[in-house]
């Protein structure tokens, strides 16, 4: 390449060029990003204000372990919403996860472990295959996986009537049970995930590739960007989480509960929405999502802590909440594309 | 001088239509190449061969030297051949910077990607072509201009030796095209071949060196665009050589209509950002005019505006002394105009239904009492237009994606006509259908202006214009450049117009 040259005509330069006022698009942006996070910090200041139970060590260990597995679905589930896709089999692969994990801990921690990522990673790489390369439609596909995996689960269980039990004193338990500097594994291990889905995201090639898929496909295709194999490894990722996640969760629960897991997608996909990630495609990010499973998990536990009010209600209110979020998702993108 | 690319004897096939016909073209390091020609001529296909987003049925690519066939466009990026396209194909919600470097992004020694490096020979990159932005910000935040030159950044960066830009001005301010043609300069003096496509002769004269000629997927002319004339550049375009124009031919127009006084549209001053400027306009019932011009001279954003289906950022409609609102289909077909649109698979006829249902469609709401549809007159007006049509099927159900292009174009027609328009706007009737039905459209849109209706003719085949129309409006970068009235409504004149320079008459 030869040295910059340089343009020479000074009444030719574009200078920025902003449409309408940038003020105004910033804080509308800054309001997608951190809307979640003030609603989190004003609802958890309001519960402790209001219930003298809700700020003790008990709860909010409780709160984060039980948030934990949610979180290490809703992380793979970000991905997937952000090219653009959906992915409703995380759930059944939960459960089917967590009893893999019960069955194959009699074989030992690695059997536990491996066994449930190996299966739930297979079935999201054929997801992804099926919706990237035979160009079926995710919310089909996943649909499909869904009743699949659960059909899995009712073979593997006796159509649900023998639990698999986790030896307590296994190693494999004490991943679930265990506590350091009194957190739960599970919440490290959650954590550590976070902060690695975050880098892969923001700093890595496959990250940009994500978000160009989702942004613009057809642009992205033509810019050299592996569409294909960047959509089918976002539904193996999903698949891998929701199986570490149902295995996480086995070791906690010390048996494989066949029951667990159904509603966890729309409660994942709940989560990623409500923590700034369009379901559109194209912009999120991880943060979000974690912000969103415990926003979830705070309504949950103060309704719980209304003894009065039936927990039915905590699905009204996180249902609503699901709602205002999206409403004020698509005025603030309205606005921005208006701007 | 080199050539860096060339190609010949490239021939490719789609059912029903050779697109790319035995076509030889060469680009040369440090010159640009202005490749034209009407819709359907093969441009496209021959860039999308070159970009490896078609691979050819025969002929040979040859690129510095070596035979060359390229699967995907990646393949032909990372060879050195860049393409920026008339719509702006990057990710809008991502920042500027990443845009640029999407897929090739500077890394550090852990294989993360360095944002400070990457944002810094971003701005490098936009500033050495005069292009001052935050790159942090996401592109959609950017002017459309400041977008294409985003993409065109990202061309060039990847080391072309070719680049390829497909109408890169056709949404750029005058300004802005200033500084394009700045950068094309630059690289030329780089030794870069530049393909540029463009339907604007002022730009093709001011840019270019050396021009191709495509016409129904052949090469009709190349050769250098200095001393070409610019009547014989529009004539080869069109395919209409100035010593075969005669007066009177072989469409089935007959001569002029008797016409009212009173215009029955009267369009003023439409205005549509990079698109229209000031267009005005008037049709008398009884009236064919013509609107001619090159394509991507605004003749079908005028129908589509005049129709609501484009809103004006400023300008008026009036039909029958009562203004239209603009930029609502509904308000003008309640007006009475009917747009029979340019592309009739896209925008035109449902072929999975029957020829009855598609010709009550748009009329529907008229045809029904109470939410409920009044079957019988239904099946009386389909018959009648079947008949006046003369639409041949075997019946009013059989599915109108079994039948010919001719007939499907009369079925839209009916549709059309069905709901009693005072005006109606042709887009291109004729276009690809055979020359029998093409006859027959041509003698129905007079028997329709014989009785009363005001109609507006748009043809990029000028005899069909000519012979067509009482009057011709001609177009030009989405401005009116001449009228042709009376006598004055001639071949000869329609070229002239077309080929003027500049905004000016001829």
């Amino acid at each position: 390449m030869t040295a910059v040259q340089t343009v020479e005509s000074e009444s030719s330069t574009f200078e920025e060029e902003p449409l309408g006022s940038s003020r105004a698009e910033r804080l509308s942006a800054l309001a997608q990003q951190h809307g979640a996070l003030v609603t989190l910090v004003v609802a958890v200041i309001a519960a402790s204000l209001s219930f003298d139970t809700f700020l003790t060590v008990d709860n909010l260990s409780n709160m984060a372990v039980s948030s934990a597995f949610l979180a290490v679905v809703a992380l793979g589930m970000t991905f997937v919403i952000i090219t653009g896709g959906i992915d409703l089999s995380v759930g059944s692969l939960f459960a089917l996860g967590g009893v893999l994990a019960a069955w194959g801990s009699q074989y030992g921690t690695l059997v536990a472990l491996l066994l449930p990522l190996a299966v739930c990673g297979l079935i999201g790489l054929v997801n992804g295959l099926l919706i990237a390369r035979a160009r079926l439609a995710p919310f089909i596909v996943t649909l499909a996986s869904l009743l699949a995996a659960r059909g899995i689960l009712l073979a593997v269980t006796n159509e649900g009537a023998t639990t698999y039990l986790v030896d307590e004193k296994s190693f494999f338990a004490r991943l679930g049970q265990d506590k350091i500097l009194g957190i739960g594994v599970p919440v490290w291990i959650t954590v550590a995930l976070f902060v690695l889905g975050a880098v892969v995201l923001r700093r890595t090639r496959f990250g940009q590739y994500v978000y160009a898929v989702g942004g613009n496909e057809d642009a992205a295709a033509l810019m050299g960007v592996p569409v294909a194999r960047t959509k089918t490894s976002v539904y193996a990722l999903s698949g891998l989480c929701a199986g570490l996640a149902g295995a996480l969760n086995a070791a906690w629960l010390v048996s494989g509960v066949t029951i667990l897991g159904s509603g966890m997608e729309l409660e994942a996909i709940s989560a990623v929405v409500i923590g700034g990630t369009l379901l559109s495609g194209g912009f999120g990010f991880i943060s979000g999502s974690l912000v969103g499973v415990l926003l979830l998990k705070v309504i949950q536990n103060v309704i719980n802590q209304i003894g009065s009010l039936d927990s039915a209600y905590q699905q009204v209110v996180s249902g609503a909440f699901l709602a205002v979020v999206v409403i004020a998702q698509t005025w603030l993108g309205r606005r921005r594309r208006m701007l | 001088m080199p050539s860096v690319l060339t190609v010949s004897g490239l021939t490719k096939v789609f059912p029903g239509a050779r697109a790319l016909d035995g076509v030889d073209f060469a680009a040369e390091s440090g010159e640009v190449h202005a490749l034209i020609g009407e819709n359907g001529a093969g441009k496209s296909t021959l860039i999308k061969v070159l970009t490896g987003v078609y691979r050819p049925d025969e002929g040979e690519v040859t690129y510095r030297g070596k035979p060359v066939r390229f699967a995907t466009p990646l393949d032909a990026q990372h060879a050195g051949i860049s393409t920026i396209y008339q719509e702006v194909n990057l990710v809008p919600l991502l920042s500027v910077a990443r845009n640029l470097f999407l897929g090739r992004e500077p890394r550090n020694r852990l294989g993360l990607i360095d944002f400070r490096r990457m944002h810094r020979e971003a701005e490098e990159a936009l500033r050495a072509l005069g292009v001052r932005v935050d790159v942090g910000r996401p592109l959609r935040s950017l002017g459309i201009g400041a977008q294409q030159m985003v993409a065109l950044a990202r061309a060039v960066s990847v080391d072309a030796r070719v680049v390829i830009m497909d109408e890169p001005t056709s949404s750029l301010e005058p300004r802005e095209v200033q500084t394009l043609f700045g950068v094309i300069r630059m690289l030329r003096g780089r030794g870069i071949a530049v393909i540029y496509v463009s339907h604007r002769l002022d730009e093709l004269y001011e840019i270019c060196d050396a021009v191709t000629v495509l016409r129904d997927g052949k090469v009709v002319h190349t050769g250098r665009i200095a001393g070409l004339d610019r009547l014989r550049l529009v004539s080869l375009m069109l395919g209409r050589e100035m010593s075969e124009v005669r007066s009177e031919g072989v469409t089935k127009f007959t001569g002029a209509h008797g016409t009212g006084d009173e215009p029955v549209l009267q369009a003023t001053g439409l205005t549509v950002r990079h698109t229209l400027h000031d267009v005005s306009l008037s049709i008398r019932p009884g009236e064919v005019v013509g609107l001619g011009g090159l394509l991507g001279s605004g003749r079908s954003e005028t129908a589509k505006a005049i129709a609501g289906a484009l809103p004006p950022d400023a300008g008026r409609v009036v039909v029958a002394g009562a203004a239209v609102r603009t930029g609502s289909t509904p308000a003008a077909i309640r007006a009475g105009i009917s747009l029979l649109p340019e592309d009739r698979k896209a925008e035109g006829i449902v072929p999975g239904l029957s020829v009855r249902e598609n010709i009550a469609l748009a009329a529907l709401p008229g045809l029904s009492r109470f939410g409920l549809v009044d079957e019988k007159r239904i099946d009386r007006i389909v018959e009648t237009f079947m008949k006046r049509l003369r639409i041949k099927a075997s019946g009013p159900h059989q599915k109108v994606g079994e039948l010919s292009g001719g007939n499907q174009q009369k079925v839209l027609l009916a549709r059309w006509l069905a709901m009693q328009p005072k005006v109606l706007l042709l887009d291109e009737p004729t276009r690809g259908i055979d020359v029998g039905a093409k006859a027959e459209v041509q003698s129905l849109i007079d028997e329709l202006a014989e009785d009363g209706l005001g109609v507006l003719l748009i043809s990029s085949d000028p005899e069909e214009l000519v012979e067509g129309s009482d009057r011709v409006v001609v177009l030009k970068d989405g401005a009116v450049v001449a009228e042709l009235t009376g006598d004055g409504v001639t071949e000869g004149a329609l070229l002239r117009a077309i080929a003027s320079k500049g905004g000016d008459d001829d």
